[in-house]
């Protein structure tokens, strides 16, 4: 059970680059706006046409520009969850749904498949409701059922949480979580949201200006983003052009400091990043001082941005984020990160 | 009074007909034209479009150009017993072209504003293209595409300068409302065209209150 890509498209000044393979369970694509994991998705769900490449899921060619092979999106066997899910907005919850089915003549298991959809996905009651009727929850959950009544081989998922409110997301997060990993295929997510792909990924693949930096299991990737782009797209604040020095000590000029890492610094160290969250006044290592230079709160935590003693005049200030409980009555006079905290950079 | 009520017959035929003619090429052009690359759009639109604000008379000379019975076209097609001058169906070609612009212009409008994703989300859902095209693009802009066939049959109806030119006047043959109208008052029978006035106004007026029924805005219910 597998989706392989490996596509090319070029769009005026945009060149779309993409080659992985997603195995079961929900694979994540983070990247920003622009930097084409949707476009990717359209690719493979044949709306939109890569200029050559390869697409297969399952053993079964979706696209080869060498054989020749472009199977029309009804073929694909591609489920599509749009940011807005695109339901049809002039038929009720139930005819969307017949719509997957409507290959289906048996009007028995036709009418099985809709009441197992409705079930799965607690719409019960609401078949006689139009789309713009339904909470946005509910929108989504349709959507999905009238997606699933086909049965899909693969589920391609695009922002599916943009359009819904702040404080709706995080329950609906867990429960599109549930009701996917229960349905047991290959499910392609992509998002803008750090968090999203986090809560929901076993694998997370990281895009930038078309091109795919790096694909890894999620905690791997957030631990080890291997570039400066995949370190800033997976929420890095604090980046600095990096020496290696020795083995395990690499030099930052910008910060005026050194940094001993866990990790054996390879050859062609090009950057070191340190996340907000993992200072800590109270870190034996990689201790330098530092003074406040300002500070934002939020509801729960507190931003505070310093500066080390011998950084840059017009380095930017680096950024320290901690929980208000943890936060002390005075600013420290030194700060320190593990080593194992210390990213290493390389492209 | 014996009334000779031929021309609302003859004008209500040349509407109805033209009506569905040109709601058809309308939506056909349109949705084509919709997806073209820009280029090539501009000056499709502009040459649909032409009809609009040309003069009307512009048009039925052109007509004349083209379909006259001394013209290669019109002897050819006349040679085969299809005659455009002097006739009804003539007055349904000169309907046609002047109501055209405004189905093909109004159903453009409304398949631009339809959303794609809608289309999109069909085909990974299986439904063919047809299906789509009739089940789903039609019904979610029947709004602007049933305005824009109002619209088009108002004009048709309401033809003046194109029609007098390609079919002139010929009461009991050719007449319409509007060169009645013309000609009543032209001969001095004050009555008459007074009459067909106010049926003119009377079909306008239904006209217009269809249009905007139709493009009165559904009541959103939310939950």
């Amino acid at each position: 059970m597998s989706l392989i890509v490996d596509i090319r498209k070029d769009l005026g000044d945009f060149h779309l680059r993409t080659s992985f393979e997603a195995g079961n369970g929900i694979t994540g694509l983070l990247g920003a706006s622009g930097s084409g994991k949707s476009l990717t998705l359209k690719c493979i769900a044949g709306i939109e046409r890569p200029d050559e490449g390869h697409i297969e899921l399952d053993g079964k060619v979706l696209f080869d520009s060498k054989q020749k092979i472009d199977l029309p999106p009804q073929k694909r066997g591609v489920g599509y969850l749009f940011q807005n899910y695109a339901l049809f907005p002039h038929m009720t919850l139930r005819r969307n749904i017949l719509c997957a089915l409507h290959a289906e003549k048996d009007r028995q298991k036709k009418e099985k498949v809709l009441e197992e959809m409705i079930r799965m996905m607690r719409l019960e009651g609401l078949e006689d409701y139009r789309p713009h009727q339904l909470s946005g929850g509910q929108q989504q959950r349709a959507a999905l059922a009238r997606i699933l009544a086909g049965r899909p081989r693969a589920l391609l998922l695009d922002e599916p949480f943009s359009s819904l409110d702040a404080h709706l997301r995080d329950s609906l997060k867990i429960e599109l979580r549930d009701l996917l990993l229960e349905y047991g295929k290959e499910v392609l997510m992509v998002t803008h949201s750090r968090d999203e792909a986090y809560n929901m990924s076993s694998v997370v693949g990281v895009m930038d200006e078309g091109r795919l930096l790096a694909i890894k299991p999620t905690k791997k990737l957030f631990a080890d983003p291997g570039s400066v782009a995949a370190a800033r797209i997976t929420g890095c604040k604090n980046i600095a052009a990096a020496r290696k020095i020795s083995a395990f000590e690499a030099e930052v000029p910008e910060w005026g400091i050194r940094l001993t890492t866990a990790g054996e610094i390879r050859d062609g160290l090009k950057a070191v990043g340190l996340r907000a969250h993992y200072f800590n006044a109270l870190a034996p290592q990689n201790r330098y001082r530092v003074t406040m230079d300002s500070e934002m709160e939020e509801p729960f935590e507190t931003i505070i941005r310093f500066r080390y003693e011998n950084q840059e005049p017009d380095s930017p200030p680096l950024w320290w984020r901690l929980g208000k409980d943890r936060r002390p009555g005075t600013f420290p006079e030194e700060l320190g990160i593990a080593p194992a905290n210390v990213l290493l950079l390389y492209e | 009074m014996n009334m000779d009520w031929f021309p609302l017959w003859n004008s209500l035929r040349i509407a109805a007909v033209s009506c569905i003619l040109v709601f058809f090429l309308g939506i056909f052009f349109a949705y084509y034209v919709a997806a073209l690359p820009r280029a090539v759009k501009g000056v499709l639109d502009v040459i649909f479009t032409l009809p609009m604000v040309l003069p009307p008379t512009v048009c039925g000379y052109l007509l004349l150009r083209v379909f006259g019975l001394r013209r290669p076209l019109g002897m050819w097609l006349a040679q085969r017993g299809i005659r455009f001058v002097m006739t009804w169906p003539g007055g349904v070609l000169a309907a046609s072209v002047v109501a055209f612009p405004l189905m093909y212009r109004t159903a453009r409008g409304a398949f631009e504003s339809f959303d794609k994703t809608l289309a999109y989300a069909g085909q990974t859902l299986g439904l063919s293209n047809t299906y789509i095209f009739w089940r789903i693009r039609m019904p979610v802009c029947r709004q602007g595409i049933l305005a824009g066939a109002v619209l088009s049959f108002a004009r048709a109806l309401g033809e003046y300068g194109a029609t007098s030119m390609l079919i002139g006047y010929t009461p009991g043959r050719t007449a319409t409302i509007s060169t009645t109208v013309y000609q009543l008052w032209r001969t001095n029978d004050e009555k008459g065209a007074f009459f067909w006035v106010m049926i003119n106004l009377a079909i306008s007026a239904v006209v217009l209150q269809a249009v905007n029924m139709l493009e009165r805005p559904h009541k959103k219910e939310v939950r």
